[in-house]
């Protein structure tokens, strides 16, 4: 053993302790500072969450001022028609960003890697709107959606004479949204698909080549299904993001007009620290939880059919 | 890589192909123009004066250059007529996101390395616990953090970003992936020559570690400059707000001057575009890292 060394050079308590013992209080020494502070804001506000999930707990009347009401927020949250409308609007507006960014990625991403020149600068350009602060962002597109911004006089331009005002409109703040997280969206989904292109095998082009393939045969009889774990992947976690939306919301509607934009994480919020209902919000909170394990779950099934062949 | 001699080779073997290719290319750089576009309009829009922005159609280069609006943004010469703290807000948002970087990084890499390398008990079990809190939305745990935060009287006060941001277990599982692929033999030749531990650590696994731990303090960096939630949760006043939230207040302070609010968003954007084209490898390796874990 290696251990005979140490002991002859440090000596002291810590060498005359069993080599197990000592291998532990080495392991979690390096682990200790991580442990820590995910106990303290990861696994602590974990467990105190889902506790207060089951209680009346309103903050103004301090803290453990709270009665114990079972399952009543979890029911009560189907009778609340803002819960019903943000749950949907998130729901549709994540059925409507996943599909579009994932699809216009992976084409974006086949088209560079096979035609372009200049591949760099165009990749980084894609990739800006996604690393860009994204409060920032939400203020440039309320600009843009403004009565003079690009977009109203790009649709102006094209024939339609009254463009709506996007953001104030019951039917097009949603739409408006939509566009915008799919812009900042898909230079991520890009980049994934990019760094999956690479790793194609060339030769199964080579002979398809040799077969009088056309382009179109090989983007859908190859590529796709190639790339299929990959877009698995890619449709996981643009739907857990999507579940999340909150600063566009925020910034650019605060849920309006009416509840045309409410959506889960901006109710909760309303609901912790607009109203200080804790424990509804913990529990609406705990429905987004349900709904992203749902999702990870059929990742990893998939995960493991895929590993399987 | 594409050399001339093969690009020649190219064009008298296959003609259609360039033209093909520099349609394609066109086309594609047309489309990541309109990606680009937004950030155009927010530069023109950010040099203009204020009755030059509203006009139709617009002025993509402005007719008269107006810089005056950043100098107004960030009071330089203390002659603004409001004072937005914009150079506060952005001192503010530096130092927490200097803080979680180093942080994050040095307690990753640790932890890191325990879960790849070193046998301990218990370990495959706390690990099993990290990997099951991956997928706990951030909204969980933010109202018991405000709680505990509250009850230790330490809502107002930067602690309340800087002490969960520099704890990261997407970063733990970055570096352990890392420190996977590197050999035991070097640890083991390193315990024959008597060195502790930490010295191993310290001394041969994180210099290799290097692009590793760049690419995640470019995530966690990232991160931080954007965090929006917590900052809107735990910081009241303008003396704490960081670039986000002066931002927002930005819009309801300056009467939507639509030039002002550019230049401040465009102030915003500018440090994650530096560090973004200095360091893209790593960054694009940080972005990619969780995909291709398989």
């Amino acid at each position: 053993m290696t251990v005979a060394k140490g002991k002859q050079r440090t000596g002291g308590w810590f060498s005359n302790l069993k080599p197990q013992t000592r291998d532990n209080i080495v392991g979690y020494t390096f682990l200790l500072p991580n442990l820590i502070g995910c106990m303290l804001f990861t696994f602590l506000p974990v467990v105190f969450s889902l506790l207060i999930s089951f209680t009346d707990w309103d903050y103004t009347k301090g803290f453990g001022n709270w009665n114990f009401v079972g399952v009543q927020n979890y029911l009560d949250m189907w009778q609340d028609e803002w819960f019903v409308d943000s749950l949907i609007n998130t729901l549709v507006y994540t059925i409507a960003v996943v599909p579009i960014t994932i699809f216009l990625a992976l084409v974006i991403s086949v088209l560079i890697d096979k035609y372009c020149f200049a591949k760099l600068p165009i990749r980084l350009a894609m990739l800006m709107p996604y690393i860009s602060n994204v409060v920032a962002v939400a203020i440039v597109w309320v600009m843009m959606y403004s009565s003079f911004g690009p977009v109203t006089l790009l649709v102006k331009a094209l024939g339609v004479e009254n463009p709506p005002q996007w953001l104030a409109d019951y039917t097009w703040a949603m739409p408006a949204v939509i566009l915008m997280s799919i812009w900042s969206n898909v230079g991520y989904s890009a980049l994934i698909y990019t760094s999956s292109i690479q790793g194609l095998p060339q030769d199964v082009y080579e002979a398809a080549d040799i077969d009088g393939a056309g382009e179109l045969t090989k983007f859908f009889r190859l590529t796709v299904p190639f790339l299929s774990p990959t877009t698995f992947f890619l449709v996981i976690t643009n739907v857990i993001t999507s579940f999340q939306i909150f600063a566009p919301i925020q910034i650019m509607t605060r849920g309006g007009p009416g509840t045309s934009t409410y959506v889960l994480v901006y109710y909760i919020y309303r609901s912790a620290f607009g109203y200080y209902k804790m424990g509804y919000a913990s529990s609406m909170a705990w429905i987004l939880f349900i709904l992203i394990f749902i999702v990870t779950m059929i990742q990893w099934r998939q995960q493991k059919r895929i590993h399987d062949y | 890589m594409e050399t001339k001699r093969t690009l020649l080779w190219r064009l008298r073997r296959n003609d259609g192909f360039v033209i093909k290719r520099i349609l394609f290319t066109v086309l594609i750089a047309m489309l990541a123009f309109t990606m680009i576009v937004p950030f155009l309009w927010m530069i023109s829009a950010s040099m203009k004066h204020e009755l030059d922005v509203t006009k139709i159609p617009i002025q993509w280069i402005p007719d008269y250059f107006y810089p005056n609006n950043y100098l107004e943004v960030w009071n330089v010469g203390g002659n603004a007529k409001v004072d937005y703290h914009f150079g506060l807000a952005y001192f503010n948002s530096l130092k927490i996101a200097f803080f979680n970087v180093v942080g994050a990084v040095l307690t990753s890499s640790l932890a890191g390395y325990a879960f790849a390398k070193l046998r301990f008990k218990g370990r495959d079990v706390v690990f099993l616990l990290y990997l099951s809190t991956m997928m706990i939305p951030s909204q969980i745990t933010i109202i018991p953090k405000f709680v505990i935060f509250d009850r230790l009287g330490m809502v107002g006060t930067h602690a309340t970003l800087i002490l969960p941001g520099i704890f990261t277990i997407t970063g733990t599982f970055l570096m352990r992936q890392y420190f996977m692929q590197i050999p035991n033999e070097l640890r083991e030749s390193g315990k024959t020559d008597g060195a502790s531990e930490f010295c191993i650590w310290w001394r041969i696994m994180l210099p290799m570690a290097k692009s590793s731990m760049a690419a995640l303090g470019m995530m966690v960096f990232l991160w931080t400059w954007n965090n929006y939630l917590d900052a809107l949760v735990f910081l009241p006043n303008w003396r704490l707000y960081t670039i986000p939230l002066a931002l927002t207040s930005f819009i309801e302070e300056s009467n939507t001057q639509y030039n002002l609010m550019m230049a401040a968003a465009a102030s915003a954007l500018i440090p994650v575009f530096i560090v973004f084209i200095i360091g893209q490898k790593q960054f694009v390796k940080g972005l990619t890292a969780g995909a291709v874990k398989g």
